[in-house]
């Protein structure tokens, strides 16, 4: 029997198929002649077998460097925009990082790291390279403090879900992602338009949305993916009228029914779509009938290799997809005895669904009685008036904590009516909550914090 | 509006929006005899904290909570502005 064949990224970038690009604002990358390219200065082969901190500013040049890298370098550790430098060491010692990829060369002369390769945005001819070996990916975890972890994931593992779903029909498809391609959500993004023989178009950090829409429009982007921060975002800009893609899919935070409606209503002829997915467990599931949460029926089988079940609340996910371990010195078990993955990601059995209610560790304490603040705001957000709102905790010398909510009206600044509508929040509230959870106030707002990972910033949690 | 007359407007507000019939709110009512639960306790110091500025229950460390309506409000009016 012959060894399995590997294959890594280049072995998608088909010169045959014509006229796949991969764009940001400033430039168009053509995917048909890339693999013909160097962004390293023809300096791959050095790279051969290395562990490779990939830390380069913009998606663009980092989505070059992962084409040109992968197969060759024993282990690339994706960084994102927002990494805390404070942490650099760290993770450089934890995943035995021996060459950096910059496009900044004179910040890491003194960084230790024995080889820094610079790399760039105009491509050089190059030899088309050779595929070696099967490349660990390293990613890490987007929790907001803290030293984030390293997660190991193979090429296999990551396009699990993409291979499952089959290749695409008809023309190629065109490809874009409100997140960053270096977290879980937008990697996939990136891999489903080089595996899938398609185009990509990326975000840009501060690019104001109607010139963001202006290029998904230019561009005839078909599938889109973002958190459902993102999407309110977009549907708060007005900037959606002009642009139909064809599929519209929701990942990264709980697509609660009031947003998923609201796409429905602004994208009539879009298949919707929200996904499971998390940096650990990876993709666990797509659900496209419309409504939030999902079919008890996906708990218990094995679906694509995918099994879930549900202990003590909480998604727990064993699945070929999932990561392979945590990397570092002192990593954890990413999986309990069975092989499962802990999500941490709370669920609830109402009918034939189960409904996301929250982060384990997102739990507010209300003198000894707890809430999910994203259960209260699936609640709020059910208002047309509303298109967006955070609940939180706000310190109380009574009962500790108690719950309040900002909220944005979907109107803007509706003040004649802020007080009428408080009431109707709030009296809905009343009608599906138990009493500790119904916000002590609510405040309205002009804007809520969204994180680089496009989830709603949740300072308390 | 003085101190004393935003107090009993939040507390009746409050009583309102939890279903609480208040007895009438003289000075040594004790707070027990309200009908308040701690949440209801919670809230109006929260929304009196947003509507005064003050919060004379974390503000001190040996702030003993009061009894009384009467203690009550006088903790908001002792507090130095």
């Amino acid at each position: 029997m012959s060894p399995r064949e590997v294959f890594a990224l280049r072995d998608y970038l088909d010169p045959d198929l014509k006229g796949r690009t991969l764009s940001d604002p400033r430039q168009v990358v053509s995917l048909t002649d890339i693999a013909g390219e160097t962004c390293l200065r023809g300096r791959l082969g050095e790279l051969s077998g290395r562990s490779v901190l990939l830390a380069v500013t913009g998606q663009l040049l980092a989505a070059l460097a992962m084409l040109e890298i992968d197969g060759v370098a024993r282990r690339m550790l994706l960084c994102p925009p927002d990494l805390n430098a404070d942490h650099i060491q760290a993770l450089v010692e934890d995943a035995e990082i021996d060459v950096v990829i910059t496009d900044q060369p004179a910040r890491w002369a003194a960084s230790g790291i024995k080889l820094v390769v610079t790399a760039e945005e105009r491509l050089q001819p190059a030899a088309r390279a050779q595929t070696e070996r099967a490349s660990e990916w390293l990613m890490l975890t987007s929790g907001t403090s803290g030293l984030p972890k390293i997660v190991g994931h193979s090429l296999e593992g990551l396009t699990g879900a993409i291979v499952a779903d089959g290749p695409a029909q008809g023309k190629p498809l065109v490809w874009a992602t409100f997140y960053d391609i270096r977290r879980y959500g937008g990697l996939q993004i990136f891999l489903r338009a080089i595996v899938g023989g398609g185009s990509l178009v990326l975000s840009e950090p501060g690019e104001p949305i109607a010139d963001h829409v202006a290029r998904l429009q230019e561009k005839a982007v078909t599938h889109i993916s973002g958190t459902p921060s993102h999407w309110r975002k977009l549907l708060m800009s007005g900037a959606a009228s002009e642009f139909s893609p064809r599929y519209v899919r929701l990942s990264g935070e709980i697509a609660d029914q009031a947003v998923l409606d609201g796409l429905r209503r602004a994208f009539p002829a879009a298949s919707i779509g929200h996904a499971y997915a998390s940096t650990e467990a990876g993709v666990g599931f797509a659900v496209n009938d419309g409504l939030e949460g999902f079919p008890t029926a996906m708990v218990g089988e094995n679906r694509d290799g995918v099994e879930m079940t549900v202990v003590d609340g909480s998604l727990r996910i064993r699945s070929r997809r999932a990561a392979h371990a945590y990397v570092g010195r002192q990593a954890a078990a990413l999986t309990d005895g069975e092989g499962f993955v802990d999500t941490g990601d709370m669920v609830e059995l109402r009918g034939d669904r189960y409904h996301f209610v929250g982060r384990r560790g997102g739990i507010i304490n209300i003198g000894g009685l707890k809430v999910h603040p994203e259960e209260i705001e699936a609640v709020i957000n059910r208002h047309a008036e509303v298109r967006m709102s955070r609940a939180r905790s706000r310190r109380s010398p009574i009962t500790g904590a108690i719950v309040v909510a900002d909220v944005i009206l979907a109107d803007g600044a509706d003040a004649p009516r802020s007080d009428e509508i408080r009431n109707k929040i709030l009296a809905a509230c009343r009608a599906s909550l138990a009493p500790h959870k119904v916000p002590a106030m609510i405040k309205f707002v002009t804007a809520l914090d969204i994180t680089a990972a496009g989830k709603l910033a949740r300072t308390d949690a | 509006m003085s101190v004393r007359l935003r107090i009993i407007s939040a507390i009746k507000q409050i009583a309102a929006e939890q279903q609480v019939t208040l007895p009438p709110l003289d000075d040594d009512l004790s707070l027990h005899e309200t009908g308040f639960d701690s949440l209801a306790f919670a809230i109006l110091v929260a929304r009196l904290e947003d509507d005064l500025g003050i919060d004379p229950f974390t503000i001190s460390e040996d702030a003993s909570f009061p009894l009384t309506i009467g203690d009550f409000i006088r903790a908001y009016e002792n507090v130095p502005a």
